[in-house]
């Protein structure tokens, strides 16, 4: 090899001005979040995200007042006013998954995952810092637009003097958990797009996995799905931020949590061996 | 400087790749030939490590180039394939990818100026021509100043302009001590970039060598020879290393002298000569006449109609 063109990473020490070429995680992670910033597509779907986050919880909120008054006592026994406020998650979740399945899914559809796996030939890092970009830029606006619509809700539904404060019991945890939640989800989409490589599959993996698999296990004996539902990542997840109504048995909210996070690391290891193992 | 030792890929029962060992030495463009379906991408790829190679190991620089520490200034590839998310602006791809190495962002532009996209920089890669397209992915290639560079079919869909600048940069960076690996489908592009020739077939090696001795190894230099007196002329000219062919009408194919010496012993024996050609067996030819068992996806129709005349 000429010593002309030493790389970088080799250089003798009296060339300074040659800047020292190494990839590392750090690098990697100011990578991955200048593309997750310069694609529209990415933008828009979170800007949806957090438009249905905000708007379908305060939709919520404001039939919820309007309708208290013709509520049945089983539909009073059950309401919760910070889960109201927050019950734009439900919907919310779809577009943060897609999201997810969007961060692998859409490199490997348009051939960018060969640039940036020859760039990253250890590979793994990219999906670490693909995880960690999305983890982070999701709970912050998710958290972000749960408060608004924690304080939106609430003041809808003190129009008829059934908003509660922040110091309410559970109600900070609901608003930090509904974010956690939608940060944890999205995760599980990351993982799917890296599993099957495609939009259509993870897409719709995601989707019948939180929204088709749960109202499924209504037609099934209540012997059975009374010890089942409960399980699901979605059941899981919403114990956290109380979400989860309507289940028998319903996990504690930080048991929950940890479940839907566990179903997440499983995903997301396979995932990792996947990328480590298969061809690019 | 690449080594790859008894290479092979499988696919299901379908071979691509099979048993390659050949070596691309720093310093000169080495051209990677070999009708579609050879095996050349998949070669490319298990090079870059995208895909991992059923038998054998490829060497970049002599190392694994899975555990490089700076994967861009070891290599930079060029995939036929585009390999570039269509949402994201020129300027923006390649930072991405110079973020991860640490690559500066000046180098970035450098570049852009470099192999000339600096107008449409900003624009989104997806309404980019095969051209543009084609030069942002040189531009990848390069961002780590890398030791070893392969382009895979690099002047595909670029214009006359834009083939003979890839011309010279494959021969710049050669003069640079750099490894250059490039593939082609275009024996004449090969014949004017290449020094070196990998040439494969069925995933098979066929020929490692340098071009002038690929070309003669397949027929080398003739001599065509127009003359009334053909059974004369080829009495005269025969001899040890002499090859003389004839196809009956008064056309003689002469192998072993050149024009010079045929004329000469034309004129001294006073035979009349019409026509005296001297013929280089292009790179073209060279390439079909060793490759002819080993073409995959052969075309009919025209040829098979030639044959049968």
């Amino acid at each position: 090899m000429s010593a002309v063109l030493t790389p970088a990473a080799a250089a003798a020490p009296t060339a300074p001005a040659t800047p020292v070429l190494k990839v590392t995680q750090a690098r990697v992670l100011v990578s991955e979040f200048t593309k997750f910033r310069t694609l529209r597509s990415t933008m828009w779907t979170l800007l949806v995200a957090v438009v249905l986050m905000i708007g379908i919880s305060a939709l919520f909120s404001a039939v919820t007042a309007s309708q208290y008054h013709t509520f049945s006592a089983a539909a009073l026994a059950t309401f919760n006013p910070v889960s109201t406020s927050l019950g734009g998650m439900m919907f919310a979740v779809v577009a943060f998954g897609v999201l997810g399945v969007l961060m692998i899914s859409g490199e490997y559809s348009t051939g960018m995952i060969r640039s940036s796996l020859t760039a990253v030939p250890r590979r793994l890092p990219v999906l670490w810092a693909k995880l960690a970009v999305f983890a982070g830029v999701i709970f912050s606006v998710s958290l972000v637009a749960s408060l608004i619509s924690f304080f939106l809700g609430q003041a809808l539904l003190n129009g008829h003097g059934l908003g509660v404060s922040i110091g309410a019991p559970g109600a900070l945890r609901s608003v930090i958990g509904a974010a956690l939640y939608v940060t944890v989800a999205g995760m599980i989409g990351v993982a799917l797009g890296a599993l099957f490589r495609n939009t259509a599959a993870g897409i719709a993996t995601f989707a019948g996995v939180f929204f088709v698999i749960p109202p499924l296990t209504g037609l099934l004996p209540a012997s059975i799905s009374d010890h089942l539902s409960q399980y699901l990542p979605s059941a899981a997840g919403e114990a956290v931020w109380g979400g989860a109504r309507g289940i028998t048995d319903a996990l504690s909210p930080w048991t929950g949590f940890a479940l839907l996070c566990g179903y997440a690391a499983v995903l997301i290891a396979a995932a990792a061996l996947r990328l480590r193992r298969v061809d690019a | 400087m690449i080594e790859v030792e008894d290479l092979s890929k499988r696919y299901g029962d379908k071979v691509a790749v099979d048993g390659l060992t050949f070596s691309v030495p720093a310093g000169t463009v080495t051209g990677f030939l070999g009708p579609n379906g050879a095996g050349k991408s998949t070669t490319m790829r298990m090079i870059a490590a995208l895909d991992a190679p059923s038998t054998g190991r490829v060497l970049v620089n002599g190392k694994d180039y899975r555990a490089a520490s700076a994967p861009m200034a070891e290599l930079g590839i060029l995939l036929e394939a585009k390999a570039v998310h269509t949402g994201r602006s020129a300027r923006n791809h390649l930072l991405a990818l110079a973020q991860t190495n640490g690559v500066p962002r000046r180098r970035v532009d450098e570049l852009i100026d470099m192999v000339g996209l600096t107008d449409v920089a900003a624009k989104r890669v997806g309404g980019f021509s095969l051209g543009m397209g084609q030069r942002l992915g040189i531009a990848s290639a390069l961002l780590g100043d890398p030791q070893v560079v392969i382009l895979d079919e690099p002047v595909n869909g670029l214009d006359p302009e834009g083939v003979l600048w890839v011309r010279n940069l494959l021969k710049d960076l050669a003069a640079e001590g750099r490894t250059v690996f490039v593939s082609s489908h275009l024996m004449s592009e090969m014949a004017l970039t290449a020094t070196r020739l990998v040439v494969i077939g069925r995933g098979r090696l066929i020929a490692d060598t340098t071009v002038e001795e690929f070309v003669s190894r397949a027929g080398g230099i003739s001599v065509t020879v127009r003359t009334p007196e053909t059974a004369q002329l080829r009495r005269l000219l025969l001899g040890p290393d002499v090859a003389v062919s004839s196809d009956g009408s008064d056309v003689l194919q002469v192998r072993g002298l050149t024009a010079e010496q045929i004329g000469l012993a034309a004129w001294q024996a006073r035979l009349p000569v019409f026509e005296l050609t001297t013929q280089r067996a292009s790179l073209e030819e060279a390439f079909m006449r060793l490759t002819d068992d080993s073409v995959d996806f052969r075309s009919h129709g025209a040829a098979g109609m030639a044959v049968a005349r």
